[in-house]
């Protein structure tokens, strides 16, 4: 097993040509794939806690403060992932998206809405020509326990419905026990699925227990031709953090460096506040540097941030603390 | 013999959030007795420690108004008790703050005592006094309903710094509001104290803060806070009252600020509330 050619992402299967950008290596057995991941340094935990312990210390003022919130808004993925979705819900996360504060015509448009399949085409029709996107958690969101098959209908569905971006989970059972070809083959099966629709891999890094693990995993997805890597599903006890943030960006700028290759980065789960928002930009600009300051290369998956970047932003212009029911609720 | 043991000395910290920090600043300032002495460093707030107190202060006023008005009741008894069991401190500290003698002292906490078991009292007395049946020319109940106005500054009384405090912080919370109290500049100390008590008396984090450092910094941005409902102005004079006052207007807050010589204690228990009007069919 361990030595079976894997199956490399072609798009005979959808009549789709992918055009891999040539400098990413091949990966022509699990063996190779094991030998690449296993040659990775590994992370010192304590060196990189620490760093991220003191983007704490730091203080973004006046108007690079304003300047970054804006931004901040412009990479939100506007996320509703529970079981009580409504259309209706997915209509006024919409009109948030687009206009996410309704009085004020210079607050930027986010990124995306994010959603479940099954709610694309109500996301897709409500943004109608708007710039923003719409993305959508597939592949059995959030636990990834489904047959390969079932995940690419999942996809497949997703992308007919009009999805621009699709944000799958891997197989974290089969990464943890050693199968990454496994993971390989699914993440490379979904690429083709997505026919040109962004591929986010959510790697769920609180469930992949290690630093290496996080470091070894965000490779392997930018081997098999994720678009972008994402922290979490928002659905475990641990989301995203920063040292596991910076882990991944490392490997977004080492994998750039070797390859040529500009893969994205999202951070998902339990971001709340502007003050954790502006920390993970700042993590960004000096990691990876400022050509990865924009949504095409860096989100963040959240629904009630959106909130407190608007009411900083309110709050600057005011001079005067905002309530927090000024604004809409989602 | 016994051998000479080293100053334990005391650190004033701020309450926010059930929790005392020192401010975000890392300011303190010197406060003295009344003769002149040093008395205590005490954490000087900042706007920052105003910011995180009211966003507890919101966080837990639906769930302070939500328990049960008996409830509420005893938890204000339960501070009456710790502060009875620590009077003598107390005591030490509101004579050196205020200059007073001992006598004096502790019978200026046992009135700041009996105030407390008297606003415990009230909690569930408010809606029965202040609320009512209005009658209604059809088939209708009609119900006035007060209810707690939300957060509530309060700039406490500089000179009273514990009889004064008591009633100030007392009043809202009785009423379901929760509260970000600024102690008495030069007089902090009892407040403190109070607020140590508070952290002891199954309050929930957050229903009382209190922070202490330099009123007329702090005040302008309390009267701004568009979070904050209602502010009262005990411990501010006429000048910057006024001010104030048109600071608070720009959030539509009501302003309490005691009148001089009031014999009608319930004043104030009345300034922070808000009347809900509640119709209900009569007999299905």
């Amino acid at each position: 097993m361990s030595t079976a050619p894997l199956r490399l992402v072609t798009g005979d299967d959808y009549g789709v040509k992918i055009d891999h950008a040539s400098s990413v290596p091949l990966m022509n057995s699990e063996a190779q794939l094991k030998s690449t991941l296993a040659a990775l340094a590994g992370v010192d935990a304590v060196g990189l806690e620490g760093r991220c312990a003191k983007l704490a210390t730091r203080s973004i003022k006046k108007t690079t403060k304003l300047a970054a919130i804006d931004l901040a808004i412009s990479m939100v993925d506007l996320t509703t992932l529970e079981g009580a979705d409504t259309r209706g819900r997915v209509r006024s996360l919409c009109a948030k998206a687009m206009r996410p504060d309704p009085r004020d015509l210079t607050v930027p448009s986010v990124a995306a809405v994010c959603v479940y399949p099954d709610l694309v085409a109500e996301a897709r029709s409500a943004l109608g020509t708007s710039k923003v996107s719409v993305a959508s958690v597939a592949t059995a969101f959030p636990s990834g326990r489904a047959s390969l098959k079932v995940k690419l209908l999942d996809v497949a569905e997703a992308v007919d419905a009009g999805a621009d971006e699709i944000d799958m989970v891997i197989d974290r059972g089969a990464f943890l026990s050693g199968r990454l070809g496994e993971v390989f083959e699914e993440i490379a099966a979904v690429k083709e699925a997505c026919r040109g629709a962004h591929l986010k891999v959510i790697l769920e890094t609180g469930e992949l227990v290690t630093y290496d693990n996080v470091r070894r995993a965000s490779w392997l997805a930018m081997l098999a031709g994720a678009d972008f890597v994402k922290t979490s599903t928002g659905k475990v006890g641990v989301n995203a953090t920063t040292p596991t943030a910076l882990v991944m960006l490392e490997g977004v700028r080492d994998f750039a460096e070797l390859t040529g290759k500009l893969v994205g980065v999202k951070v998902a789960g339990g971001i709340r506040t502007t003050k954790d928002a502006l920390r993970y930009l700042v993590l960004v600009n000096e990691t990876v540097g400022s050509s990865w300051l924009s949504p095409d290369r860096f989100r963040f998956g959240a629904s009630s941030l959106l909130n407190d970047l608007l009411m900083q932003r309110l709050k600057r212009q005011r001079g005067a603390y905002v309530r927090a029911d000024e604004f809409s609720g989602d | 013999m016994s051998e000479p043991r080293l100053d334990v000395r005391k650190t004033y910290k701020l309450l926010i959030n059930g929790a005392f920090p020192r401010s975000e600043s890392g300011r303190s300032y010197k406060v003295f007795t009344q003769s002149g002495e040093f008395l205590a460093n005490v954490a000087q707030g900042s706007r920052k420690d105003l910011r995180d107190a009211v966003l507890a202060a919101r966080g837990v006023q639906a769930k302070w108004w939500a328990s049960s008005a008996y409830n509420r009741g005893q938890v204000i008894y339960r501070l009456a008790e710790m502060a009875e069991s620590r009077r003598d401190e107390l005591a030490v500290h509101v004579g050196a703050a205020e200059g007073l003698r001992a006598p004096e002292a502790f019978a200026s906490v046992a009135r700041a005592i009996d105030r407390i078991v008297w606003y415990a009292g009230w909690t569930d007395k408010i809606t029965q006094v202040y609320g009512g049946a209005n009658p209604v020319a059809g088939p209708f109940f009609n119900f006035s309903l007060p209810t707690p106005s939300g957060v509530v500054a309060v700039l406490a009384s500089q000179e009273s710094s514990l009889e004064g405090f008591v009633d100030a912080v007392l009043a809202p919370i009785a009423a379901g509001n929760t509260v970000v109290a600024l102690a008495s500049e030069l007089r902090p100390t009892p407040a403190v104290l109070l607020g140590e008590m508070s952290a002891t008396s199954d309050f929930p984090a957050g229903v009382l803060n209190i922070i202490t450092g330099v009123t007329s910094e702090l005040a302008p941005t309390l009267a701004s806070h568009e979070e904050i409902d209602g502010i009262d102005l005990a411990g501010v004079g006429v000048d910057q009252a006024s001010e104030l006052n048109v600071i608070a207007a720009g959030s539509i807050k009501r302003v309490f600020r005691p009148r001089q010589n009031d014999t009608d204690p319930t004043r104030r228990l009345r300034a922070f509330i808000e009347t809900s009007t509640v119709w209900h069919t009569i007999g299905q």
